[in-house]
């Protein structure tokens, strides 16, 4: 095999919405050069082979977004994706793939709205109240700028939502795209909309929360952007803003405080008892009966005289790093 | 001395409810000649809900731990994805952030401690498979799992993201992982190929997004068992509580009759190492998965 070209058979997901049933795959046997692009196979699939092939495309320069497509379950803005790497990671074995194969209108066209409903849901823009005939500038520091993170490289792909596990079973959540934008502007000094627009991201089945950290927005990002880490930050901002509220998943994040203070270790029976409330721990007495039973409990240490928790070596400097270090409050 | 000595950072499940992870990571260890120093002063890693509460703390103290490793002038190795992800984040933030390293050792010196950046952070898999070698577990195996097929699950905080691992996984790809594979292969077990090896099991929404936490864990154990999975095996204890406590709960969620033991990866090696069934610690499960011990030697 020269290391120039390889022959290789590229398959392709074909549906047409209008008119076909059920998807089906296509083979297409190629020469693959060790420059081109999956944007190149495309192209040649649709010029050399079948000019029904569909497809979106547009700046090819990794800017405008449109050519994001999965290749083999792997998020690719094929514009950017060298074909060659591809067939080295997946041993020559390589199918072309829409981002979402449940929003298919053609091929590799999907319908977006869902992307865009969601991202409107955020307010991605800023909010301010604007002198329309201001006098001077409005000025941003490199260090106002620079909390922003690369927030704003955000090219609207698609590429992390759709690889969103979440977002998968559960079509209420935000998805890691919209809630970078609303980490982008919430992190804009100009912008005066904090308080709203985390509350939009606190909501529970939609904001934050329901995020699975799973890190797939992380590897799917052509930009690297790392949306998870956004994600974290969003987290953090509704305790620093005050504009969480006591629910089941804030106290299960602040409850590890708590656990640590108590033992250093967590206390898994009592977090779970901590974040649900008594009224709430119905729920979990089957499993905790279950684990019991395979002897997989300690007892937590809100039963008397039977505290059987382990505790670390120690204590004391992280009962006072706590002390000295802890800058947020449920 | 031994020429492979780690200090171990056990995490919190280990010492209380998976016990078995714990026993059998000691007894492999033990088998392999691995010299062990159990680092009973560090505390737990905050594992992603603590950073989402208050992340400046979560470095503090998982600094704190790291230097306890840096002070024996061993690796850390973990046994569990998501210590390891918490852990290697903080060292990944200290190491590139000088400033936010100088605010935590300022906390860290009132405890009279600092952090320097010295050791690395290592999840135990990698170890064995990286340091170790497979080829000499390969040599040590008294009772090949040549009976079963095991449906290697990654669990995503060992692979995702890449670049808070790159050196600590030999490079491996989050989208196509083969270290489990590779490790089920040399204790001569048949490795189960199937789509969700490197998916999520939905471990840290089970209290607030129950349902979602459920299907996923659900489509994945699915998948290993239509793909003749006898059992599964894992590197995280996570993982592991998901699928094995709460599995009749995912099978009535999913419309199917689950019954998959999930093995820890280290009781996973230490069956094929020949360790003791008080060691592999069977019984600590709550899918029924004491018949292995003995359908493994049968």
């Amino acid at each position: 095999m020269s290391n120039e070209t390889r022959k290789v058979t590229i398959k392709a997901f074909r549906f047409n919405a209008e008119t076909d049933y059920l998807p089906y795959t296509k083979e297409y046997e190629m020469e693959v050069g060790k420059d081109e692009l999956i944007l190149d196979l495309m192209n040649r699939i649709k010029w050399e082979h079948d000019g029904s092939f569909s497809y979106r495309r547009s700046c090819r320069h990794g800017i405008c977004g449109a050519c994001a497509i999965k290749v083999n379950g792997k998020a690719t803005l094929a514009c950017k994706q060298n074909a060659m790497e591809l067939l080295d990671l997946f041993d020559n074995d390589i199918t072309l793939e829409p981002s979402s194969k449940k929003r298919v209108v053609k091929d590799m066209i999907i319908d977006k709205s869902d992307f865009w409903e969601k991202h409107t849901a955020v307010k991605p823009y800023v909010i301010a109240d604007i002198d329309p005939n201001p006098v001077s500038e409005s000025i941003q520091t490199i260090a106002e700028f620079n909390a922003m993170l690369d927030s704003d490289l955000c090219i609207q792909c698609g590429a992390c939502h759709y690889s969103c596990p979440a977002l998968e079973v559960n079509e209420d959540y935000l998805g890691p795209a919209a809630l970078n934008a609303a980490f982008r502007f919430t992190s804009d000094t100009r912008d005066e909309a904090t308080k709203e627009r985390l509350e939009i991201v606190f909501a529970t089945g939609a904001g934050v929360w329901d995020c699975v950290k799973c890190n797939e927005c992380a590897e799917a990002c052509p930009k690297e952007i790392n949306p998870i880490q956004k994600i974290g930050k969003l987290h953090n901002m509704q305790f620093e803003h005050k504009v969480a509220q006591s629910n089941v998943a804030t106290r299960h994040a602040e409850g590890f405080v708590r656990s640590i203070r108590k033992h250093g270790f967590l206390d898994e029976a009592d977090i779970v008892v901590y974040s649900e409330g008594y009224l709430g721990m119905y729920k979990h007495l089957k499993t905790a009966v279950k684990m019991m039973k395979a002897g997989k409990i300690h007892w937590q240490d809100g039963v008397p005289f039977i505290d059987n928790m382990p505790k670390i070596k120690n204590l004391d400097e992280v009962q006072k790093l706590i002390d000295i270090s802890m800058t947020n409050k449920l | 001395m031994s020429k492979f000595e780690y200090a171990l950072f056990t995490g919190c499940t280990a010492k209380q409810s998976t016990p078995e992870l714990l026993s059998s990571t000691l007894a492999v260890a033990d088998k392999l000649g691995i010299k062990i120093h159990i680092l009973e002063e560090a505390s737990c890693c905050g594992a992603s809900h603590l950073q989402d509460f208050d992340e400046f703390l979560a470095h503090v103290l998982n600094a704190r731990n790291i230097c306890y490793a840096e002070k024996l002038g061993l690796t850390m190795i973990t046994i569990c994805n998501t210590c390891q992800l918490n852990s290697a984040m903080t060292k990944h933030a200290l190491d590139t952030d000088l400033e936010l390293k100088a605010r935590v050792n300022e906390k860290l010196a009132e405890v009279g401690l600092e952090y320097k950046g010295t050791s690395e952070i290592k999840h135990f898999l990698y170890t064995l498979i990286d340091e170790y070698g497979l080829n000499n577990i390969k040599d040590k195996v008294t009772v090949p799992l040549s009976n079963f097929n095991i449906a290697p699950f990654y669990g995503c905080h060992n692979i995702r993201s890449t670049d808070q691992h790159h050196s600590k996984t030999y490079g491996e790809n989050s989208y196509v992982p083969t270290s489990l594979d590779e490790l089920i292969s040399a204790l001569e077990g048949h490795p189960v190929d199937y789509s969700h090896k490197n998916k999520c099991c939905g471990f840290h929404v089970e209290l607030q997004a129950t349902h979602t936490s459920e299907v996923l864990a659900g489509n994945a154990m699915v998948d290993a068992i239509d793909n003749d999975a006898d059992l599964m095996v894992t590197p995280c204890p996570l993982c592991h509580l998901k699928m094995d406590t709460y599995q009749d709960d995912v099978g009535k969620v999913v419309g199917r009759d689950i019954e998959l033991p999930v093995l820890h990866m280290p009781q996973m090696v230490a069956l094929a190492l020949g360790c003791s069934e008080k060691e592999i610690g069977l019984n600590f499960h709550v899918q029924k998965a004491k018949q292995l011990f003995t359908e493994a030697t049968a």
